[in-house]
């Protein structure tokens, strides 16, 4: 970490209409969200050159819509869409596109009205094409009967056991009630997620992700601009993204997601191991979904991700600080959550996350997954 | 039952030999002819090695469950019929099908389960290979 003259550093992070959109739509939150992450940075519109989004619905050209409500003229875009881990391969894409200089300053965003539009729904009707024709018509809810089906296959693999994917939300839950913003405060127990409705066994109501509006965004720059900038920069250690299949009857080992891939080369670039690892946002899109993250990205062996929840605790007052806002599960989740796991990972890394604070986080990892567990990024992260 | 039209398979030339062999109840997996392997779903091109030299063969119809989930909340088309298994279950001829699980009591059903497929009309077009308990 001596040398950043060729490194970038994200410089601004914002959000807005969190859980609630009040009205407004996906892209004024949006550009609400750019420009707190802007002035958080102590630049403008005019400095971006750069623009990044994904979208499920908003637009089929997302990108070059917030550019035009912004007033920014791109001469770099990239409209990725790989699921919910879409945002940290934008870091991966717009650290490798300023470090070729294609761009100087680039701004991420990310917004959605899924709560307020009603608009998430488990499945399709009618006919049905490409792919979808050898699912949809089979009746499994869409995600998240893709994440139970790997759910259930870990259970028998493993002996991983419905208490320890509750574990998981429990403790998600302990760090939302110390955050202001996040939607479910209340503290939760193993037995009231039991409790909860089923959805798709093994997966209950409290094992999934929340329904709510919101955006992020974040400023990405180089070295050169980062040594101007307002708060102390975070950089961008180390990268990786990968994908192996879009339906889940196309992946190989269900309880094996890509995270395998995309974490090993992110590491291997920051040159930085899981275990000096101080703060981990892994998305946590169901229960089940941080455990297969925390196996394959190497926070410990295949099968102990259950053990690991439970014995290491990821909450506040365990020795593995994971989702410290709350995550999908209880600080929000309209429709995708990469960015915000990033936006977290920076807070902490500034000592800027008040009550949830993790004491003295020097190094960060941000870690999306996508589509039905078809896709990870990974993103190694370090505090100036 | 729901007023939802159920989604129903729209076969396109990749997919139109394996839907019509249902609406005869023979259950077709293609094949790569250069390295063997068992293709599902059915495409023009061999994922594993850019052929295109592919075939259809007649399955045995058996197959073992990998995995189930039982669905107790369904997309709004199926919410009639809760619970119900739907399964990823492997085919001797090397390919795995998502699928549903019928013919027994949904609590027993269980991974390594010796299955048997029979088909589920559902439009003119298409029947839906389903799996039930081999005897
Ligand atoms: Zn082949």
């Amino acid at each position: 970490m001596a040398n950043h003259d060729s490194s970038v550093a994200i410089v601004g992070v914002g959000l807005a209409g969190i859980p609630d959109a009040k009205g407004k739509s996906e892209l004024t939150l949006q550009a609400e969200a750019a420009v707190a992450a802007l002035k958080d940075a102590g630049l403008t519109t005019a400095d971006v050159d750069g623009i990044f989004t994904a979208s499920n619905d908003m637009s089929w050209i997302p990108s070059v819509l917030v550019a035009e409500y912004l007033g920014i003229d791109a001469k770099y875009t990239d409209a990725t869409n790989i699921g919910g881990s879409s945002f940290e391969a934008h870091v991966g894409h717009a650290a490798a596109a300023i470090a070729a200089g294609l761009c100087n300053v680039a701004l991420i965003t990310y917004g959605s009205t899924q709560k307020s539009r009603r608009s998430r729904s488990l499945g399709a009707a009618g006919p049905v094409r490409l792919t979808n024709q050898f699912q949809d018509p089979f009746g499994l809810p869409v995600p998240l009967g893709a994440y139970a089906l790997a759910a259930k296959r870990h259970m028998h693999l493993y002996g991983t056991t419905s208490e320890q994917l509750a574990q998981v939300a429990v403790s998600t839950r302990e760090w939302a009630t110390l955050n202001p913003l996040a939607k479910m405060r209340d503290v939760l127990t193993i037995d009231e997620v039991l409790a909860s409705t089923m959805i798709a066994e093994p997966l209950h109501l409290l094992d999934c992700c929340l329904v709510t509006d919101g955006a992020g965004a974040i400023v990405i720059t180089s070295a050169n601009v980062a040594a101007g900038s307002r708060k102390p920069p975070v950089w961008v250690l180390g990268h990786g993204s990968a994908h192996t299949h879009a339906t889940i009857g196309n992946m190989k080992h269900l309880t094996q997601p890509s995270s395998t891939d995309s974490g090993r080369r992110a590491f291997e670039m920051a040159g930085v191991r899981p275990d000096e690892i101080d703060v981990a946002e892994i998305y946590d899109s169901f229960t089940i979904t941080p455990i297969l993250s925390l196996e394959t990205l190497g926070f410990c062996g295949l099968g102990e991700g259950g053990p690991f929840v439970t014995d290491r605790g990821t909450g506040p007052t365990g020795s593995f600080p994971m989702n410290t806002s709350g995550g999908g599960l209880s600080f929000c989740h309209p429709g995708m959550f990469g960015v915000f796991l990033l936006i977290e990972a920076v807070e902490q890394l500034r000592g800027e996350s008040g009550d949830r604070q993790v004491p003295d986080a020097k190094l960060a990892l941000a870690h999306g997954t996508g589509g039905a567990l078809s896709s990870s990024a990974t993103v190694v992260l370090a505090r100036g | 039952m729901s007023d939802i039209e159920r989604p129903a398979p729209q076969p396109d030339a990749d997919s139109a030999p394996f839907w019509a062999a249902t609406l005869e109840g023979v259950l077709l997996v293609q094949s790569c002819l250069d390295c063997e392997r068992g293709i599902y779903y059915p495409r023009s091109v061999c994922p594993f090695c850019m052929s295109e030299n592919l075939t259809w063969n007649l399955a045995s119809g058996r197959a073992i469950i990998n995995t189930f989930t039982i669905v107790h909340k369904a997309p709004p088309a199926f919410a009639g019929e809760v619970p119900y298994v739907v399964a990823l279950v492997d085919l001797p001829e090397g390919v795995r099908m998502l699928t549903r699980i019928v013919g027994c009591e949904v609590g027993d059903v269980h991974i390594g389960m010796d299955v048997e497929v029979e088909f589920s009309p559902l439009t003119d077009v298409a029947a839906l290979p389903y799996f039930h308990p081999v005897a």
